[in-house]
């Protein structure tokens, strides 16, 4: 993992005790909300629905057992006892005093974490694969990339106030794990045909009010080369992108009115011209990042298999595990989506024993995803089942990764002020409807996702179910949307029709699953279905 | 009804006019009528509310005052989904107060 240097602590040193005067100064009356609200925003400090909220960066979801432990203590300490883990792989705290928000951020820096980049219209943390130098599948460990762009990006005097905010997302294998085309840029590591690495940049794609998946805007940029390209593409936005209307100020606005290949040669352009005033970091620099990312000490020759024999173990395996590059190791997937539970919610207790299972069994590592669960990225094959026994003792033991249960919710209309509907209780019946009986199971992969307004927090254009909150003359109400994915094979679901209440929005997906159930192919999970047969069936089986 | 509402500058916590001061309970919030505006700049300026504002609100049969929106009561009370963490955490029927 990333360790910060005298620099690194320095800089958030200094932050903290810059809010903690900015804190006071608001207190006393020194500076109204209008001229503190931006900068509260800068430390990740909103005002909400009940109190204010505090959001803290994990970047690229990556953190250390003291790091975890040290998320519950504040929980405990400054929250009521819980936080919430975010689709951008964050977590968030919703009952944070004003009074008490430097202490927390300077308890945060005593860990290296902080919360800047969690807000405003700057560049946010970078998001990445949550099995990043564990996946079997990869080219190599995105994180280095990940972390060089993050310290491109920290305090970027050009970048701190862009037209609206700017996401980026690196992975380095084909299966997308990070919704990586929906972020303003995503980035893929991969290999071109001479077997050297590079960087293909996907721009303008995003979720929220206008959908749009990223197109690609140059197959391969050298990795020495990173983050003068990265620039480049900044560059033209920040330029171009539109701050007279706010609805139109993302990048994706940008990308689409102008056109890819317009957007493209603005920004070969200003590449050109900043490759010839060197702004690329040292590759050193680059090589001594590396370093943070080395292997951990895995034992050669550990045992390569598993013992099944406990059929609640062998389902939890079959469900929550992901294969690792280093042979008798696994990626463990801890579901933060019991049947009924609040998705992505972790009480402190529940932080506090994945942080000693990291630390025992897994070289202190955790991973969080942007489906809202956690990852132990390096566990032994053979302490796997000692790991599940003592997360199923704790509640967290459920087997359901990226079943119609396992679902991303944003906090809705319970804790957001944006928001036009609740979310969390439609996500309570809908896994309770569907764990009885066992019909989750029976459906196989189906991501479900929903989001409280047309922010899309909870990527509801990106769930093979989707699932929009809307006001309805002062009502809750739901619509349906069917067909997304943020996988690999990108899409955006369409809206089925009218939409439903609370419990109609159950029964009509329930009613579409059973439309699934009935015309599935061989081997064919609900979005291929759907895909091979169309909306007309599924609209006839919901309203007909 | 018009009733304010704005959060404690220091804790964050949700408050409402009471006619005197701010209280956490939105049963004590009164009708603040033409004198909203008025109020509201006096008590930001003094640092007692943190960006207040007016809503609408309304009267129960049982003469209780509630806001007229959803996002409003569910502001007031807390979270539907953690009873426990609401202004009636014991209070099983408080979810239906909201809806
Ligand atoms: S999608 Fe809307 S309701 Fe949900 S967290 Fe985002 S802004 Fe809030």
């Amino acid at each position: 993992m990333y360790k910060y240097d005298h620099y690194d602590q320095a800089m958030v040193d200094a932050r903290v005790e810059e809010f903690r005067d900015q804190v006071r100064r608001r207190i006393e009356g020194h500076l109204t909300e209008d001229q503190f609200k931006s900068l509260r925003l800068m430390n990740g400090l909103y005002l909400q629905l009940h109190a204010y909220m505090l959001r803290v960066a994990v970047p690229y979801g990556t953190l250390s057992s003291a790091q975890m432990r040290a998320l519950a203590d504040i929980a405990d300490k400054y929250d009521r006892g819980y936080g919430h883990f975010t689709t951008r792989q964050n977590i968030q705290y919703n009952w944070i005093k004003l009074e008490e928000a430097p202490d927390i951020l300077a308890d945060l820096a005593k860990v290296e974490m902080h919360a800047i980049q969690t807000s405003g219209n700057c560049i946010r943390n970078i998001s990445s694969d949550q099995y990043a130098g564990a996946a079997a599948d990869e080219e190599v460990d995105p994180r280095p990339y990940a972390e060089l762009l993050r310290q491109w990006s920290t305090f970027h005097p050009e970048f701190l106030t862009l037209p609206r905010k700017f996401k980026i997302c690196v992975i380095a294998s084909e299966q997308d794990r990070a919704a990586m085309r929906l972020h303003d840029i995503g980035i893929r590591i991969l290999r071109n045909e001479a077997g050297e690495l590079g960087a293909r940049f996907y721009v303008g794609g995003g979720m929220g009010r206008t959908p749009m998946i990223a197109p690609v805007i140059r197959d391969f940029v050298p990795l020495d080369q990173l983050i003068t390209y990265s620039e480049a593409c900044l560059r033209v936005y920040n330029r171009y992108g539109r701050r007279d209307n706010k609805f139109k100020a993302r990048i994706k606005i940008l990308v689409h009115e102008m056109g890819a290949d317009e957007y493209t040669r603005q920004v070969e352009e200003e590449f050109a011209h900043l490759l010839s005033q060197g702004i690329e970091p040292p590759t050193a620099e680059l090589e001594r990042i590396r370093t943070y990312f080395q292997d951990p000490a895995f034992e050669h020759g550990a045992l390569d298999a598993l013992d099944r024999s406990d059929p609640d173990f062998a389902l939890w395996v079959d469900r929550n595990t992901m294969a690792h590059k280093q042979a008798g190791y696994i990626n463990a997937t801890i579901s933060l989506k019991p049947v009924g539970g609040i998705p992505g919610d972790a009480s402190a207790d529940q932080m506090r024993l994945m942080a000693d299972l990291a630390e025992r069994y897994s070289f202190d590592e955790l991973r969080v995803t942007h489906a809202q669960n956690i990852v132990l990225p390096h566990v032994r094959k053979a302490d796997l089942y000692e790991v599940w026994k003592q997360l199923d003792q704790a509640g967290l033991g459920t087997a359901n990764i990226d079943q119609i249960d396992d679902i991303i919710a944003c906090p809705g209309l319970d804790y957001c002020s944006l928001a036009n509907a609740r979310s969390i209780p439609v996500a309570q019946k809908i896994s309770q409807r569907f764990a009885a009986g066992g019909k989750a199971d029976a459906l196989g992969e189906l991501k479900l996702k929903i989001s409280g307004c047309i922010n899309a927090c909870g990527h509801h254009h990106a769930g093979h179910i989707g699932i929009l909150g809307v006001d309805r003359k002062g009502k809750e109400n739901y619509q349906l949307l069917l067909g997304g994915s943020e996988a690999e094979d990108t899409s955006l679901g369409k809206i089925t029709g009218p939409g439903f209440d609370e419990d109609g929005i159950v029964d009509a997906i329930e009613r579409a699953t059973d439309v699934y159930l009935r015309e599935r192919g061989e081997g064919e999970r609900f979005l291929d279905t759907y895909r091979r047969i169309g909306m007309e069936p599924f609209k006839e089986a919901i309203y007909g | 009804m018009k009733i304010l509402t704005g959060n404690d500058l220091k804790s964050g916590a949700v408050v409402w006019w009471d006619g005197r001061g701010w209280s956490l309970h939105v049963e004590d919030a009164v009708d603040a009528g033409d004198d909203a505006d008025t109020i509201m700049a006096r008590e930001e300026a003094a640092r007692r509310v943190n960006v207040p504002y007016a809503i609408d609100g309304e009267r129960s049969a049982e003469g209780r005052v509630r806001p007229a929106h959803i996002k409003d009561r569910i502001r007031a009370l807390g979270p539907t989904v953690r009873p426990d963490l609401t202004l009636k955490p014991a209070d099983p029927e408080a979810g239906n107060w909201v809806i």
